[in-house]
């Protein structure tokens, strides 16, 4: 396949500009004033929109569950349609323990990303072999196989039925997590917030940058002397932690785990959402998750029987006029009337 | 093929917060309508897209018939019902639009609720929000012990297994195969029938599941057939049934001598016809056929027919269309009081005649009591319907 | 228990069959012409509507209905390319999935707007119903047919592309399309034929499967892994390859259902992983 993703890693050429300062690893770690508004957004949304935190938590953590597959399709370009075993063993995780006394959401959390990084690490040498169709397809794979484990699990995980009783402690002993949906956003966006300056760190750092040389051209990076299939095993386990967080918000939010958690359609929505908010930015990941599942909600509540339809033309729009989902588009259409913009 | 991109971080977070902002565009609240101060509002989440779409237009064209035929008013209360599409596929999203129906559009009933997890994930809802909550297709035992707002209008699973199991075994069927579906349904199904069957002294040859994404039931029906039963059980999800018995037929399952039975689903009104010869003399027991012979289910049919080009209602649709009754009934009794609490205690121990026959909410358990009819599928003016011709009164849901 | 054995792999071959019908579109597509069409579950519904419409609503018997699905998926197939497809021949493989994602969801949604979410009936001709006695054996009729149109299409594929002219020009604007055009072959042309005749395999595959894998509205999710795995397990841009992974997947699916019932559902899924990792880039090398 050829490059999913036109990152800006292909900025380097002008020393000077500030892009290409980061990739070279010269710049600092700051954070731009559009940044800082862009994080603003989501605490100004929860004083102005009360009534939709919980659509925005859910919209958070799916987020948080792009940036997971961002950071091996967008940085490593490994393409995964499996990515919702890990957020499922993550909430299954999560919920289980709750279920039976566990109560505390943080420990559940950390206990979560523990489990999905082993599972995401033990499949991850199935995984690094091959190439683009492959990987898709034995992440696939992986990901049918622990749905029909679930499934014939029924007395652990309830099966299609579900795991019910999932009742989560006060977070900090003090914040119940209610109808109001309060909790569950704040929460999930403090810890989207920390899991992605984690990831902005990592993406700038050597590694990540060892990463885009990978993206470029896998077959030179041992050239250089660096170990291809163990960069890979690293970031494939990153990304199965970051969805296994995701996952176990989810279950500790909803106090509910649905089998669909581990199910394909949830990889492959995904998949959409990363694509369309457009990959190799992080950003994107966010952009694409937030754009999709607002346009769902409001298309369906437009339209509860043919919203898809809707949905369907607006993807195809984006593809026809602008490349590389949203962000692919926003930049094309500053380089055509950048310099007339401040 | 890819152009070299060249933009600085500075002009690239700029566009990340215009973006940011025009997402943040539709979480404008909608556009509030003028709402009569005293309606009273039914949230009804159905899965209208994605695999179980037919389920929730079954019922939401049975609510839409029930107003129609009643009026809008009851008590001296508007009836508003707002329909949403969950896509039946995950239960945080259900939840969510449970939600957000009692904050946003304060809605004084939640109904609905095409399968059992989004129904389990949205229970805690209605206790917290104290907001009566009909269940009209999900069909587990535990759902209505969940919240003490439940009432469940449709039926369930173990109640309308237990009966094809007494009936086969009064019936000289002696040696019996089961196939299910591997999942919690199906494995319910397949718990209830052998419990049964076995208490009357049946005998099970095999209890056979097939993987929930199977598409060939072929090597399945192939070891039905070399085992030689007297009969051949089935539960598999709604539409699959079709797939069954064809190859039943095809296979010669039939002519072997083995009959087929099971429960009202694979016989499912909606598709009766779809499926054509291969389901004749299937035996099943249901709540519902759109057979049954009653004046009230005769005006039903015909109603819901001529209201929806033509497509017949299914057992889906009673679970729509005896959930509205429940509701303008309940709400006559409280004098249109919408307090929860006054509601669900006025549903408790309802009893009418629906066009399925006579049915009651029992007051202990929340969960619908009705008869259970034995049926075959035959041939009537050129299409297919389950005939009745035997049945059990007052069906409880024997739990699991 | 030998005669059980022969059934089973009889059922398995049967179930590859179709398996490979409705994938070899997608082979053509996404081998010869490097286009990701996620939306070729899509032309595959619409050929078995329009089976379903033209037997039930003007009621064309069934083998005359297949050519018809053939050819109202390949038109269809060819107007879109026309119009949409084109232009993202040169786009990354990620959008084209965005893209084609777009227009399942549209089909969907058109699907269910025009007939309805049910499941649509199919009524075969009696001949193709029931079982026939071959070899002292029982063989499901309609079974036999499938293998012997999977035969049929194999051997036209492959003399199309591999001995006529326009097989030729394929080659050669898929090697080169510069060197092609300026030799003369009209690369515009070529492609828009070659994404027709994928198309029309779909509907055509859709047709068939009707009696086996039903046709509702989400057809195109619901069987979308399965055509990719077909195409990824024998290797895009061959007909050779997705037709052994087709047969091999088949066969071990019905064996492992019917003699392992317990762990029938995982044994597709190990024979694909497997598969792949031994054979990273398909059975049948492809040709990118």
């Amino acid at each position: 396949m050829s490059h999913p993703a036109r990152g800006p890693a292909r900025s380097v050429g002008d020393p000077t500009s500030e892009a290409a300062r980061s990739v070279t690893g010269l710049t600092t770690q700051r954070w731009s004033r559009y940044e800082i508004v862009f994080w603003l957004l989501p605490v100004v949304a929860f004083f102005v929109f009360p009534k939709y935190l919980t659509l925005g938590s859910q919209i958070l953590i799916t987020g948080l569950f792009a940036l997971s597959l961002d950071l091996i399709l967008g940085y490593a370009r490994i393409l995964s349609l499996g990515q919702a075993a890990f957020f499922g063993v993550g909430a299954y995780t999560a919920g289980l323990m709750a279920k039976y006394g566990w109560t505390e959401p943080l420990s559940g959390l950390v206990a979560a990303a523990a489990v999905a990084t082993l599972v995401g690490w033990i499949t991850s040498f199935l995984v690094v072999r091959g190439q683009d169709l492959t990987r898709l397809m034995v992440t696939l794979g992986i990901g049918l196989m622990l749905y029909e484990a679930a499934n014939q699990a029924t007395s652990i995980t309830g099966g299609v039925d579900g795991l019910s009783g999932v009742e989560m402690g006060k977070l900090f002993g003090v914040f119940g997590f209610g109808m109001d949906g309060k909790t569950a956003y704040v929460y999930s966006l403090c810890i989207l917030f920390v899991v992605f300056c984690f990831l902005r760190l990592v993406v700038r750092s050597p590694f990540g940058l060892s990463l885009r040389g990978i993206r470029e051209g896998e077959r030179r990076m041992p050239a250089i002397g660096a170990s291809v299939p163990r960069k890979l095993i690293a970031v494939y386990t990153m990304g199965a932690c970051v969805a296994g967080i995701a996952g176990a918000l989810l279950a500790q939010t909803t106090q509910f785990v649905g089998i669909d958690t581990l199910g394909f359609p949830r990889s492959a929505e995904l998949m959409i959402m990363l694509v369309l908010g457009g990959t190799g930015y992080l950003y994107g990941a966010l952009i694409g998750a937030a754009l999709f599942m607002i346009m769902q909600d409001y298309l369906s509540n437009l339209n509860p029987v043919y919203w898809q339809f809707w949905l369907g033309l607006l993807l195809v729009m984006i593809v026809m006029f602008a490349r590389g989902g949203v962000m692919g588009g926003l930049i094309t259409l500053r380089q055509r009337f950048g310099k007339r913009l401040p | 093929m890819q152009q070299i991109v060249q933009v600085g971080r500075r002009g690239l977070l700029h566009v990340i917060a215009a973006l940011a902002l025009l997402v943040g565009v539709p979480f404008a609240p909608p556009v509030s309508q003028a709402i009569a101060a005293d309606a009273f509002k039914i949230g009804l989440i159905l899965p209208l897209t994605g695999p179980f779409a037919s389920t929730g237009r079954q019922i939401e064209a049975a609510c839409r018939l029930y107003i129609d035929q009643h009026g809008d008013t009851v008590a001296g209360r508007k009836i508003e019902l707002i329909v949403k599409d969950d896509t039946g596929l995950a239960p945080e999203t259900t939840k969510r639009i449970a939600q957000d129906l009692v904050v946003q559009e304060k809605v004084q009933v939640l109904a609905g609720f095409g399968l059992t997890p989004l129904a389990l994930a949205t229970a805690p809802v209605a206790t917290e929000a104290k907001v009566p909550m009909i269940v009209m297709a999900a069909a587990t035992s535990i759902i209505p012990s969940r919240s003490p707002f439940i009432v469940r209008s449709g039926f369930s699973l173990p109640q309308i297994t237990g009966p094809i199991a007494d009936w086969a075994a009064k019936n000289k069927i002696k040696r019996v195969v089961t196939l299910v579906t591997d999942y919690g349904p199906g494995l319910d199904a397949e718990k209830t029938f052998v419990k049964r069957f076995g208490e009357a002294g049946g005998i099970i040859v095999e209890s056979l599941r097939t993987p929930l994404r199977g598409p060939d039931y072929g090597p399945f029906l192939q070891r039905v057939r070399d085992a030689k039963p007297d009969a051949l059980f089935v539960f598999v999800p709604s539409g699959e049934g079709t797939a069954v018995m064809k190859q039943f037929a095809d296979r010669g399952l039939a002519s072997a001598g083995i009959a087929l039975i099971g429960t009202g689903d694979v016989v499912d009104d909606d598709i009766l016809d779809a499926i054509g010869a291969p389901a004749l003399g299937v035996v099943t027991s249901f709540h519902y056929s759109a057979a049954h012979p009653s004046p009230e289910n005769k005006a039903y049919v015909e109603a819901f027919m001529k209201a929806n080009k033509g497509m017949r209602p299914n057992f889906h649709s009673l679970g729509g269309y005896d959930g509205m009754n429940l509701i303008y009934e309940a709400l006559k009794k409280t004098n249109g009081n919408s307090d929860g609490e006054k509601l669900v205690e006025a549903m408790k121990g309802l009893s009418w005649v629906s066009p399925r026959g006579p049915m009651t909410i029992d007051p202990a358990t929340r969960d619908v009591i009705q008869t259970v009819y034995i049926r075959k599928v035959e041939m009537r003016d050129g299409h297919y319907w389950s005939i009745e011709f035997d049945k059990v009164d007052a069906v409880k849901d024997p739990g699991t | 228990m030998i005669g059980n054995f022969i059934g089973v792999v009889f059922d398995g071959v049967a179930y590859g069959s179709l398996l490979f019908i409705i994938s070899i579109g997608l082979s053509v597509t996404m081998g010869l012409m490097n286009f990701v069409n996620l939306a070729h579950g899509a032309f595959a519904m619409l050929g078995g509507y329009a089976c379903v419409v033209a037997m039930s609503r003007m009621g064309v018997p069934f083998l005359a209905t297949l050519p018809l699905a053939f050819v109202v998926s390949a038109a269809v197939g060819a107007v879109l390319e026309r119009l949409l497809y084109r232009r993202l021949y040169k786009a990354t493989h990620l959008d084209q999935v965005l893209f084609s994602i777009g227009l399942v969801f549209i089909a969907i949604a058109a699907a269910t707007y025009a007939f309805g979410p049910q499941q649509q009936p199919v009524q075969l001709p009696p001949f193709l119903r029931g079982q026939v006695h071959v070899l002292g054996m029982d063989l499901g009729a309609y079974r036999l047919f499938l293998i012997a149109v999977v035969i049929g299409v194999t051997l036209a594929l492959t003399w199309l592309i591999e001995r006529t002219r326009f097989g030729a020009q394929i080659r050669a604007s898929v090697d080169n399309q510069q060197a092609a055009a300026g030799l003369g072959v009209n690369v515009d042309r070529v492609f828009s034929l070659t994404f027709a005749l994928g198309s029309g395999l779909a509907g055509l595959g859709g047709g068939l499967g009707i009696d086996v894998l039903g046709l509702e509205p989400t057809f195109p999710l619901k069987y979308m892994v399965y055509f990719l795995l077909v195409v990824a397990v024998g290797g895009a841009g061959t007909i050779t390859g997705p037709l052994i992974a087709a047969l091999i997947l088949g066969v071990f699916d019905v064996a492992g259902k019917y003699y392992v019932p317990q762990v029938g559902s995982f044994i597709i899924y190990v024979m694909m992983i497997v598969m792949l990792l031994l054979f990273p880039r398909g059975l049948v090398g492809r040709r990118t």
